[in-house]
Order: structure tokens, then sequence, then C-alpha cells
């Protein structure tokens, strides 16, 4: 009886615990720098007159080209199919004619394979209208394979394939599906005028995610930076889904899906699992508001909301830019100054910086950030570590970042993975963020992880000859 | 357009803006008053000795770095402090040629020989002084009375004393208040203590200085506040739990907390970032043992202070510290791995 009493008591006292913390260990505070593009609204970019689409925009197998050279398309007619399942189609982004199919630079600074588009320019650039899908009378199986078919993937900055990621396993439920409006990365502003702007798409988005997922709460999570779009949000809740806003302290990465499950959840997704072991879904709101945007046409991505900013850009602001357009297009149109010397595709925390400007807007791409000559910082110099602890206490997973960068050094990664967790870091550069000495951690992480998978794969290899 | 080459590194591309000069830059800076204390309450002969713990300090890291083909260090300000903290912990008119020595100790076997900054293991500046110590045992002990007459145009024949001489003792010496509570059980005021008009090592006898420096720190986030906040607390704790035993036999509290080289050590040594341990729950087991180790050396060891050998050792312990508190990474069940 006692017994029962106290453990009632200790359940409760966790649940206040969690409804008050709604945060998670460590983290950083990065200058946020979004005030000059939050309250600009998304506006429709120019057509650029030639679009070049790389075939591999998402993680996962290259879309297999259906058009020939000198096809002419219309705008959000099936370009490329999805190659398999782990895949997924590339529809046109503009009215045009297919000038050559050939190798496109893309952000890596390899080339792969992908189509130039001659647009048409006198062209309406209507969009073309496929099979819709319902979400009250679709079944799960119909609703994934509809979200597969629009090309949809991860419009938060990852491009992981969308319907893979909401197809429940075998034996697991998902009761909370979490869709993330925190948008951490300093300088992006895309979620935010997404849930300001187009809140009607963003309910119908979640009535096919509950359909597909079979989630019995849905929880949007915004950072206490976005009230207005928390307001907004909660003001247009429909009546009949079990939908609430959560409003979070700011605090990066806390838009990395396993710590918003720990902000909002309260619970931790164990090491090396996902995010269904505890019961839990995470969708991009711009993602989902994609969802429910083209499902109930049938049609595919042919453009996304990318905030364009930073010093060394004239016309700052949220633009709606078709996937292709090249990015040295995009930077004149929006006047960037001559001597640009960096830009970044995603945010400065996460993003990755551009070699070359003859590359495209891809699905992926949440946002430009461009910096001029005078903004540059100087090339730091490099201290050996001090032993200071920050990174320690900015690791969201707790991780020892300063051992592990010694480990690095010394090529000691059997140690990193087996002793010190390496592999459940996901790379969020807050230790690197922090580090007085400048010592350049997370690329050593990368780096390390990289070395570690190639050789547990020759292991594999061996062990299977 | 944009002819210009794009400038690429790997993200993320924003840091906070701390940098390690930085901190130790103002470190250097919350010394500062000190190094200004100790001129006007012991003169010229303590502003000379740390003046020579600095040069030697900075000139054997310069000349290491060039004789092993690298760069010199010598910008990110670490060597400074070394020199700093030493010349603080040396009596007043510890002769100039030991200081030097003293320095040279420091930096090249207290930090050269483990791989420089970040790899030392112990507090650079307590390893020159533990040398000093045991080399030079009577000059080391030699104290001298605060606010002298003249102190301000006169050496005193100790400072400048020729290398390898018998050091001239001068007439006028004093008990620091450790020494004379330990062979002659004579307590000192405790205002005076906080507020140094005694003798001492050069910086350590203002106590409100020091704690005024390390808040300093604590607040631009350059040092972790728990250290000196666990050396003191251990101290105090377990010397107010001898005294209230026996108010005879063992010292005060407050005696002990402000009395000696606890106060500079705990907030400007016992702090140094590369020997103490990485966590924030590893260093409060850090700042207890060493505040353990202060009262077990000062009440029942042969010595009147112990702060060195107690930091000396918080050093050696620190590695372990770090191998034994890892904390819980995420998604794991348990601490050890």
């Amino acid at each position: 009886m006692l017994k029962n009493g106290s453990k009632g008591e200790k359940n409760s006292t966790d649940t206040v615990l969690n409804l008050q913390s709604h945060t998670f260990r460590h983290g950083v505070h990065p200058p946020e720098n979004k005030e000059e593009t939050n309250k600009l609204p998304i506006r429709q970019f120019p057509f650029s007159p030639l679009i070049i689409l790389p075939m591999q925009q998402h993680i996962g197998a290259p879309s297999r080209i259906i058009v020939k050279e000198g096809q002419e398309v219309v705008r959000g007619q099936l370009l490329a199919e999805a190659n398999g399942y782990m895949s997924v189609p590339v529809h046109a982004p503009v009215s045009g004619k297919i000038r050559k199919i050939a190798k496109v630079p893309v952000i890596s600074g390899q080339m792969t394979e992908g189509i130039y588009i001659e647009t048409f320019h006198f062209s309406g650039q209507e969009v073309i209208e496929g099979a819709p899908i319902a979400f009250d009378k679709a079944n799960p199986e119909q609703i994934l394979k509809g979200i597969q078919d629009a090309g949809i993937v991860g419009l938060g900055g990852a491009a992981f394939p969308t319907h893979v990621k909401l197809k429940i396993p075998e034996g697991k439920v998902c009761d909370h599906l979490i869709i993330n409006g925190i948008e951490c990365e300093p300088y992006l502003t895309t979620d935010h005028r997404v849930m300001l702007e187009q809140a009607n798409d963003i309910y119908t988005g979640i009535r096919y995610l509950i359909k597909a997922t079979g989630a019995k709460e849905v929880i949007i999570g915004i950072e206490g930076n976005k009230q207005d779009a928390a307001d907004h949000l909660s003001k247009l809740i429909p009546a009949d889904l079990p939908v609430r806003v959560q409003v979070v302290p700011v605090k990066y990465p806390q838009g990395a899906e396993k710590m918003l499950i720990t902000s909002l959840l309260g619970k931790e997704v164990p090491s090396g699992g996902l995010p269904i072991d505890v019961k839990a879904v995470v969708v991009n709101v711009a993602t989902t508001a994609e969802i429910g945007r083209l499902l109930p046409h049938g049609q595919g991505i042919q453009e996304r909301v990318i905030t364009i900013t930073g010093p060394g850009v004239k016309k700052k602001g949220n633009y709606l830019i078709p996937v292709g357009t090249p990015l040295r297009y995009v930077l004149e149109q929006v006047g960037a100054a001559e001597n640009i010397s960096e830009v970044y595709m995603g945010g400065p925390m996460m993003g990755v910086a551009v070699s070359n400007l003859d590359i495209s807007i891809v699905k992926g791409t949440s946002g430009i950030v461009v910096f001029g000559e005078d903004n540059i910082p100087k090339t730091e110099k490099i201290f050996p570590c001090i032993k200071c602890g920050a990174c320690v206490d900015a690791c969201p997973i707790s991780l020892n970042p300063s051992k592990l960068g010694i480990l690095a050094k010394s090529e000691g990664y059997d140690t990193m993975a087996e002793e010190f967790h390496l592999m459940d870091c996901f790379e969020c550069g807050s230790c690197s963020f922090v580090c007085p000495s400048n010592i350049p951690l997370v690329q050593y992480f990368r780096l390390s992880k990289g070395i570690i998978r190639k050789r547990n794969a020759e292991k594999t290899a061996k062990a299977n000859v | 357009m944009f002819s210009k080459t794009l400038h690429i590194s790997t993200s993320p591309h924003i840091r906070q803006g701390m940098s390690t000069d930085m901190i130790m830059r103002n470190v250097v800076y919350a010394m500062m008053p000190l190094v200004i204390f100790a001129v006007v309450s012991f003169g010229l002969n303590a502003l000379l000795v740390i003046i020579t713990a600095v040069a030697s300090s900075v000139l054997t890291e310069h000349a290491l770095c060039r004789w092993s083909g690298k760069s010199s260090t010598v910008s990110d300000w670490s060597a400074v402090i070394t020199g700093i903290l030493l010349g603080l912990t040396l009596p007043p008119i510890f002769p100039l040629w030991m200081t030097f020595l003293g320095g040279v100790v420091s930096i090249a076997i207290g930090k050269f020989v483990f791989g420089g900054l970040g790899s030392n293991a112990f507090n650079p500046a307590l390893v020159g002084r533990a040398f000093l110590q045991a080399a030079f045992p009577v000059a080391i002990t030699t104290w001298h009375p605060s606010f002298l007459e003249g102190r301000f145009y006169s050496i005193s024949k100790s400072v400048a004393a020729f290398p390898f001489s018998t050091p001239v003792v001068d007439g006028i010496s004093g008990a620091t208040p450790l020494s004379a509570f330990k062979f002659d059980k004579v307590t000192a005021d405790t205002a005076d203590l906080a507020f140094g008009f005694i003798s001492g090592s050069s910086g350590e006898t203002s106590a409100v200085l020091i704690i005024l420096g390390g808040i300093y720190l604590a607040v631009r986030k350059m040092m972790n506040w728990r250290i000196p906040v666990a050396i003191l607390t251990t101290v105090f704790v377990l010397s107010g739990i001898l005294y209230l035993i026996d108010n005879q036999t063992y010292p005060s509290p407050q005696f002990m907390l402000f009395s000696g080289g606890l106060m500079l050590g705990a907030v400007f040594m016992a702090t140094d970032m590369v020997g103490s341990p990485i966590t924030s729950r590893g260093v409060v087991i850090y700042g207890a043992f060493i505040g353990l180790i202060v009262v077990v050396i000062r009440i029942w060891g042969g010595l009147p202070e112990g702060v060195m050998y107690a930091i000396l050792l918080g050093n050696a312990l620190t590695p372990h510290i770090d191998n034994l508190i890892r904390p819980r990474v995420y998604g794991t069940k348990k601490t050890k791995s």
C-alpha cells in the first residue's frame, strides 16, 4: 500500500518536472539574427531562364530520369521517378524545354546526373494537377505512396525521404506526432513565415500525417522567439484534431529531433535508436505544410520557401524559389554585393559553405546566408586544448568533446567509438562554437565517424567472405 | 559578377568569440591589483621579484620554442601568468637569481617537457615554487614585514644577492601569521588578514583583492567558480569542526581561510583549467580534496603551509577524477561504459 503510494507520488513529480522544464541538457545560445527577415512575408521569386536540376537532392538513390533532351515539359510534370523505396521522384519546377541531360555541380563539389531546362518566358507557369489523395478516404499506405510520389523530403535541411520516416516499423506504435517548428539555426526564418502564412496547409498536412502514423496526439513545438507563430497556430487549431502548440525556451540545437523529443516529452531516444522507440515521429513544419498543399492535388514539389539573408545581401527576405534555380541567379536577383566572400546553404551552425555559385537550389535548402568580405572573421589561430570544459557544458548529448578531440588527433578511433560514444554525435557544432582554442572539434568528429563507418563496413565485408 | 574566390570553412561558421589568449589575458588583468598591492606593501623588492619571475618565464618559453623549432607561444599569455603567479608566491625579499631559476624550472620542467600549454599535468608556477622550496629552504621561508619605511627606494641585500653566494639575511624579518600560529600559537586579527596588513608571500596577503579578481573572472566565465568555493568550503567546515572540538589547539576557521596562500591558491592556482577536472561534478571532488589536504598539512603536518602541495596533489588526481566522473550520455543507461 505504502509502496504503491510512493510510486504514484514519484510518477506525478516526474510529470510536473517534465511540464515545467520543456528543455534539454546543455546547448548553446548563438546570436539569433532573425529580426531582419522574420517580419517579411513570403514572396514569389522570379523564374530563372535556366534551371539546373540535380537528380540527387535527397538521401538515398538518385531519381531515374524519364524525359529526353529536346522534350517540352509542363510545370509539375514528372521528370524522374523514384529509383526504389529509398528515393523520391523529381518534378518540373518550370514549364520549358529540356536542353540537355548531363552532369550538374552540387554543393559537395562533385558532379551528379541532372537535367538542364530552358524556361519558357511567356508561359503562365501553371502547375498541372495529378490524381488527388483525400485524407479521409485514403489508407496509410496510399498516403505514404502519395508523399513519395510528390517528391517530398525533409525540408528542414536533412532531405531524408519523408515517406520512409513516416513508415511505422512492424511492432512499433506512434503515440506522439511532433511537428518541428523550432528553427533553432540563427538567421533562418523560413519555418517562422510558413507557420504564419500557411496554417491551413499545416493542419491539412497534419490530417494526412495522423492518418499515416496513427498518432494519438500532435504537438507543434515552437521556440519562444516565434510567439506570434505559436499564437496564430493556436487560434486556428481545428476542433476535431488532437493538436496542441507548445512554446519552448530558445536554445540551440533544439530543432534536432532527439532534443525536441526530450523538450516536449521529457524522454530520451535510446542511443542508436529512432524517435519511434519512444513512440514519437517528428516532422518539420514546412514539410507538413507541403504535404497539406500537394497531396489534395496530386502534385509534386516545384518550389520551396528559402530565407535569403546575411550582411552581403541587399534584398533580404523569405522567397518561394523554384527548385533548380542556380545560386548565381538567386544572388544576382537579391542584390548580393560584388565582393561576397562566404555563402552558406542552410544556417551558420550546420549549413554548408558554398565553393561554386553554379550549384542550384535543392529541396533541402532552407536558407542562404551571405557574408561580404568585410564581414569575414579573421582566420583564427588554433590553440591547444586547455581543458576549460566549455565543450563539455555545451554538448547536448553529454559527450566529452575535449577528450574526443585529443583522441581524434592520436587516431584513437576505436576508443572514441566504444568508450566515448562518438557515434551518438549528431554534429550540431555546439562544441566548436564555444571552443576558445578554436579547435574544429565537430570536423574532427565528422572525419572520425567516416573512418569508423568505413572500417566497420570492411570488417563486415571480411566476415561475410 | 561575383568574381571573387569564395572562402570556405566547415560548420559551424560562427563562433562564440571567446579565445584562449583572451582568457589568459584576463587572468593577468585579474592579478594586476595583487601585483600593485604587493608593490605597495612590500615596495621595490617585491616589484623586482615579480618582474624577474615574469621575464624568466617568458624568456624560457620563447627560447624553448625556438630551440625545438616551433613558433613561439609567448603570445598566448600563459607564460606571463606562470611568471606572475610564481612571483606572487615568493617572499618579497627572495633573491633574484633564485627567482630567475624558479621561472626557468616552472616553464621547462613544469610545462615544456609535458608538451606545452594544455598538456602540463601540474600548475607550472607551483612546480617552480616546489623546486625553490626544496633547493632553497631558508630563503623561501625568510619573510619580511610589510609597510616598512623606505620600501620604495631601498633594495634588500638578500634580493640582490650574487648567484650561489650564501644569501644575506636582512636584520629585519617577520614571521607569517601561519608560522606564528604553528610555532608560537599566536593568531592574527582577521581584518588584518583579509586586507593584507600582514607578512607573507608578495601576492598572498590581501584576501579581499584576490576574491575581487576571482569574482571578475567568474563573472566573465573565464574561471570555474566551483573550484575555489569547494576548496574554501571544505577548509572552513573541516577546521570549523576541529575548532569546535578544541579551540585552544586548533585555529579558528576564519583564520584558516584568510591566512597563508589559501586564497591565492584556491582562486588563481587550483583553477588552472589544464590541471583541473573537466566536469562540474569532478571539480567539486577536486576542490574538496585540495581543501582536505590543506587542513591536514597545516594542522598535523610539519610545515606551516600546505596549499602548494595540496594543489599539486589535486593536479595529480585530476586525470583519475575525469576518468571516473563521466556524465551519462544522452540515450544511454549508465555512466560507466
